[in-house]
């Protein structure tokens, strides 16, 4: 009892004084044992620690350890082998995990069969999407540098991520996206009317004003709304799979996140519980190399993501994620096994933010720019997507350039109408908090709108009573 | 060990001079149904809510097997390991995945196994449960989540078996706070927040789960949330608590009402939103307030109530509003009767304040 204690931790300490004291129906070592494997770990291992050679660690020995001829341990959770070789698992592997590509800078195929092929309305609709996305963020990019909205965000370098995977999962596969997915939601029919009510904050946002711009969300399109807090989207993807578990749907959660995420708490948290609770998610890390200011470097040690899906026990890949063809094959096969299976899979997709990290940011204060010219012109992956889509001829100098003129038309006018659009009125302060509004709450808005009254000068006046 | 055991022992036996009750005349409550203790009612609402909704899911540290304080014995033979299970040890994972769960349309019903271990689900439960509405528009809501952890002294908990974290939660908009005070309590309000449409922290008196005693009907029933009870009435004071707290305080008005002072002894049970107006109410009628609560007394919900009421009852206030709390040291183990605010520092501070 005394050596249990001692080895256990404060909680167990705690529920054994609860036993003595409290507890009259159960075994204390049946409580005690249960559903824990690192108590059976010290149960099997502290005795021959603190009795060696003494009588009584003969006992607990032979107690244990009955055939000591027997190559294997049968611990909890499976039988492991006995080696005599002291080796320790080396930090890292001798060679990096390679990954898996389709299409060479040259826009050619370099594997005639390893990978999902494209129906040819899809990939040209992936492509216009990947050059929307680019006219969206060139065009709110300069909108926010003239003060017409207050933040941006771009996914410049990382096109063909949330434009291919997007494309390869079903509509009713949920996503929980971080912030630099937009173009998920953009293949999945959200317009960029939508995107721009959503940056100016108008009455006709969905999220009603209340949040930055980029925080977009969309029940509509089974879009969970953007929150700021960096990864705490991934154990919430796993509670969704859960459900669709439940729910024998035919669907999983798909939840997005940067190299800098891995190092939160809940990306662990999610990544151990996804496995152990059987939950069809898939993971997809978008590896930019860099979180602000922060290179992968500095991240994290071993090889980068991909190799701690292991030690989850989570089936992993590592793909090029500005390789539109391997995204799309990967994550369209991730998600048939997260689905078939019931299990999550993770993917880390190689990629890099060509652009700053918001328009807070100036990545040239801490990166070189020729490392930025590198990938924006050797590694681009909108250019190596065209150039396969035109030696298919599937795509057409003219085609591309219509479409650049129609999105950019169509961007211009969706700032303009969004920007006459009215605020929200000042109810939607208040609404949504609950359910129903609140005593206090209410409370609080009648002495607001009476300061409102007071000194109207104080209060924008877009934003209607 | 045995000095251990014997410490234990102690402890138990001043539990058991705990009397508990929460009537107006000090007896046991009455409710009809089986008598029970709060451990087994809060059981019973689990059962409830499980039997009644398909879409209901408990789940935690150790809860398959029971949980640690027998709060989900047999729920998992009866529902399915699918909808009572084990999560690993991981409370910031307990929580996301009980906002994903309940985001999907499910009543989520997460188990922190100490309320002192609730801190690694901060984030999840400020930054995200607590706006998950708000943020979106209404578009999501994961109302259906519920997180339901022990707090409160116990006797020998010390630090981390021990704390009493309401007030943090209770600065957050978007969540609810209930602590009850008695078994019948606790089923009542936690088939209300287990059927709520907004998020809601549920702290149970971890002192009571064996000691409270008293009838609670077999069926389904709810108790309403942000709705106070007055559970002592009297004329001289008006006291404020909610979960363990007010079987002390119970104590407390019992001798002071031996030397001729009436006391009125309310239960806030929601703390936020919270009922502001029964409390203005009987301050108003007695013109005095007194609070009290185990955490610490600086940043405490008791400074909120009390500065709301000085707000609202000023002109009717006939001495200041008194505070009878812990102290504002971490939750100590051979301390504990030291720290704790007891029943003769709550009567000293009820005369203290009717004599000002």
């Amino acid at each position: 009892m005394i050596r249990f204690l001692r080895r256990s931790s404060s909680r167990n300490l705690f529920f054994g004084f609860l036993n003595q004291n409290l507890r009259y129906s159960e075994s204390p070592v049946a409580v005690r044992f249960s559903g824990r494997q690192t108590e059976h770990h010290s149960r099997l291992l502290w005795p021959t620690c603190r009795f060696e050679s003494t009588e009584a660690a003969r006992h607990v020995d032979q107690l244990y350890l009955p055939n000591h001829d027997d190559q294997e341990l049968d611990f909890p959770g499976g039988k492991v082998p006995f080696t005599n070789e002291m080796r320790f698992i080396a930090e890292s592997t001798q060679k990096r995990v390679p990954c898996y590509r389709v299409l060479h800078e040259n826009g050619n195929t370099l594997t005639s069969n390893n990978f999902t092929q494209l129906r040819k309305d899809v990939a040209i609709k992936m492509y216009k999407d990947m050059i929307t996305l680019q006219t969206m963020d060139t065009i709110f990019y300069e909108a926010q540098r003239q003060g017409r909205i207050s933040f941006y965000l771009t996914s410049s370098g990382e096109e063909a991520i949330a434009i291919a995977s997007a494309a390869a999962l079903l509509p009713d596969d949920v996503v929980l996206a971080q912030y630099r997915e937009p173009g998920v939601l953009l293949w999945r029919g959200f317009t960029l009317q939508e995107f721009a009510n959503q940056c100016f904050g108008n009455k006709d946002d969905h999220g009603k004003g209340r949040q930055m711009p980029i925080h977009y969300g969309s029940n509509h399109h089974n879009y969970f709304t953007i929150s700021s807090p960096l990864g705490t989207q991934l154990p919430q993807a796993v509670g969704i799979a859960y459900s669709l578990k439940m729910d024998r749907k035919d669907a999983c959660a798909v939840a997005y996140f940067g190299d800098g995420t891995t190092s939160e708490g809940d990306f662990h948290a999610a990544l151990n519980l996804a496995a152990v609770l059987g939950a069809p998610v898939v993971f997809i890390c978008r590896n930019n190399g860099w979180a602000i200011s922060t290179s992968v470097q500095e991240q994290f040690r071993s090889d980068g993501v991909v190799v701690k899906g292991q030690g989850y026990g989570i089936r992993s890949i590592r793909i090029d994620g500005n390789d539109a063809l391997a995204v799309y094959s990967a994550v369209r096969r991730a998600r048939s096994m997260a689905v078939a299976e019931q299990m999550p899979i993770l993917i880390e997709a190689l990629t890099y933010r060509v652009g700053h990290h918001s328009t807070s940011d100036d990545s040239s204060k801490y990166r070189a720019i020729d490392e930025i010219e590198y990938w924006k012109m050797e590694r681009n992956p909108v250019d190596r997507f065209a150039k396969w889509l035109y030696s298919n001829r599937w795509l057409s100098q003219e085609d591309e350039s219509n479409h650049k003129t129609t999105v950019k038309k169509q961007l211009l006018q969706a700032i303009r109408n969004a920007e006459k659009t009215k605020k929200p009125p000042v109810s939607e302060l208040f609404n949504d908090v609950y359910d129903h509004l609140p005593k206090n709450l209410e409370e609080q808005e009648e002495i607001l709108r009476q300061t409102m009254k007071r000194y109207p000068q104080d209060y924008p006046s877009d934003v209607p009573l | 060990m045995a000095s251990v055991l014997r410490r234990s022992q102690t402890v138990l036996n001043s539990l058991c001079r705990r009397q508990f009750s929460a009537s107006p005349d000090g007896n046991l409550t009455t409710h009809g149904g089986k008598s029970m203790n709060l451990y087994s009612a809060i059981n019973q609402a689990l059962h409830i809510a499980l039997e009644t909704d398909p879409r209901a899911y408990v789940f935690g540290e150790d809860v398959g097997f029971g949980g640690v304080f027998r709060c989900t014995t047999g729920l998992a033979d009866r529902y399915g390991k699918d909808r009572v299970f084990n999560t690993p040890l991981c409370e910031q994972g307990i929580v996301g995945f009980g906002i994903g769960l309940a985001a999907m349309g499910n009543r989520a019903i997460a188990e922190i196994q100490f309320a002192d271990y609730i801190y690694p689900a901060f984030d999840q439960i400020v930054n995200e449960a607590a706006k998950f509405r708000y943020r979106s528009g209404n578009q999501f809501n994961c109302g259906g989540l519920t997180i339901r952890a022990p707090y409160g002294a116990v006797g020998h908990g010390g630090h981390y078996h021990s704390q009493s974290p309401e007030a943090f939660f209770c600065h957050v908009p978007g969540i609810k706070v209930v602590i009850p005070r008695s078994p019948y309590q606790a089923k009542g309000l936690l088939l209300s927040c287990i059927r709520d449409q907004n998020p809601v922290v549920f702290f149970e008196p971890k002192w009571l789960y064996r000691l409270a005693v008293e009838e609670v009907p077999e069926d389904d029933f709810m108790l309403p949330l942000s709705v106070a009870e007055v559970i002592r009435e009297g004329s001289d004071i008006t006291l404020v608590g909610w979960g363990a707290q007010l079987s002390v305080m119970e104590q407390a008005c019992i001798d002071a009402e031996k030397e001729g002072i009436s006391c009125e002894l309310i239960d806030l049970r929601t703390l936020i939103p919270w009922d502001k107006e029964t409390v203005e109410a009987s301050v108003k009628k007695t013109g005095r307030l007194l609070i009290s609560h185990e955490a610490p007394v600086t940043g405490g919900f008791g400074a909120e109530i009390s500065a709301s009421i000085v707000e609202r009852c000023f002109l009717r206030l006939e001495a200041p509003v008194s505070r009878v709390c812990g102290l504002d040291t971490p939750f100590p183990l051979v301390f504990e009767p030291f720290y704790m605010p007891t029943k003769n520092k709550i009567l000293d501070a009820i005369k203290a304040t009717v004599k000002y």
